[in-house]
């Protein structure tokens, strides 16, 4: 059966004493934007939420860390590290990336043509940050600057 | 919370005329913050892009996840991915309710993977 996040995570912390999550929940529809060309033709850019980081960058904390990091997507995958408020799932990511942080996979797809192209790098950034504000109000428009620059017509969003 | 952080990325994106894909692994947290586009798959937390170690399976994974761009044509639709984990094990530890806290203590300073990290981000001239 599916998993129900925000229920368990619900119940836990109560049992803890601490005060109930609020979760973000939408109550207008999305935005919409059509990609006005198939995707064998289109610059894709990828974002992870995964708390990864290139050797050589600074590694993220664990405390509402809204920044980001821009990670050349040539990065070999032996060169990606991960710093998370939730390191528990990390734990195969640390051993493979791929299973987060899809960069030599899109290059592959790249290479056979699925994709147009890949943006010069993609983003990543430490998506436990509790405060939704600060979400809107820092990472988004960071994220948003970040993509307008790489001139991308769309993008994957890998939650972890 | 990764998942909502991508579900409200997602909807500043595709505000400003970037269409957006988001993949997850939390179906009822991607339901709630309806992105413009989701993809699910069932596989435990820390595993969206794919199992560890199996290149045929990310793939499937991430070129499933894209084929919603064609696929979708509606806000907020959500595709679920074919893909199976297989062993249902991680779903025990999924769903306990007992009173835990996995999360790591809330520090402000860089929390490096390994320390030759710390290193390698001095020598590249941060201030680390």
């Amino acid at each position: 059966m599916t998993v129900n996040y925000m229920e368990t995570i619900r119940r836990r912390y109560e049992q803890l004493g601490y005060t109930p999550y609020r979760w973000y929940v939408a109550d207008d529809a999305p935005p919409w934007q059509a990609l006005d060309k198939p995707l064998s033709q289109a610059r894709l850019g990828l974002l992870s939420t995964s708390g990864a980081y290139a050797v050589g960058q600074r590694a993220y904390h664990y405390k509402d860390d809204t920044s980001i990091r821009a990670i050349p997507s040539a990065t070999p995958p032996a060169d990606i590290r991960f710093s998370h408020i939730t390191e528990n799932y990390l734990v195969d990511a640390k051993r493979d990336p791929e299973t987060i942080f899809p960069l030599d996979t899109l290059r592959e797809l790249r290479d056979e043509g699925v994709i147009g192209e890949l943006a010069d790098e993609v983003y990543s950034c430490m998506g436990g940050v509790y405060s939704q504000r600060r979400v809107r109000e820092e990472t988004a428009p960071a994220v948003l600057a970040a993509c307008q620059r790489q001139r991308i017509d769309c993008a994957l969003l890998v939650a972890m | 919370m990764c998942h909502q952080t991508v579900c409200l990325v997602a909807r500043h994106l595709e505000a400003h005329g970037i269409p957006t894909l988001a993949l997850g692994a939390a179906r009822d947290i991607l339901e709630a913050g309806r992105p413009p586009r989701a993809a699910f798959v069932d596989y435990p937390l820390g595993h969206t892009a794919g199992k560890p170690f199996d290149r045929a399976d990310q793939r499937s994974v991430i070129a499933g996840a894209l084929r919603g761009f064609d696929t979708i044509g509606d806000p907020g639709g959500l595709v679920v991915l074919p893909n199976q984990w297989g062993d249902d094990a991680w779903r025990t530890e999924a769903t306990s309710t007992e009173a835990r806290d996995t999360r790591q203590p809330r520090d402000e300073t860089p929390q490096w993977q390994l320390p030759a990290d710390r290193e390698a981000a001095r020598a590249a001239g941060l201030e680390v």
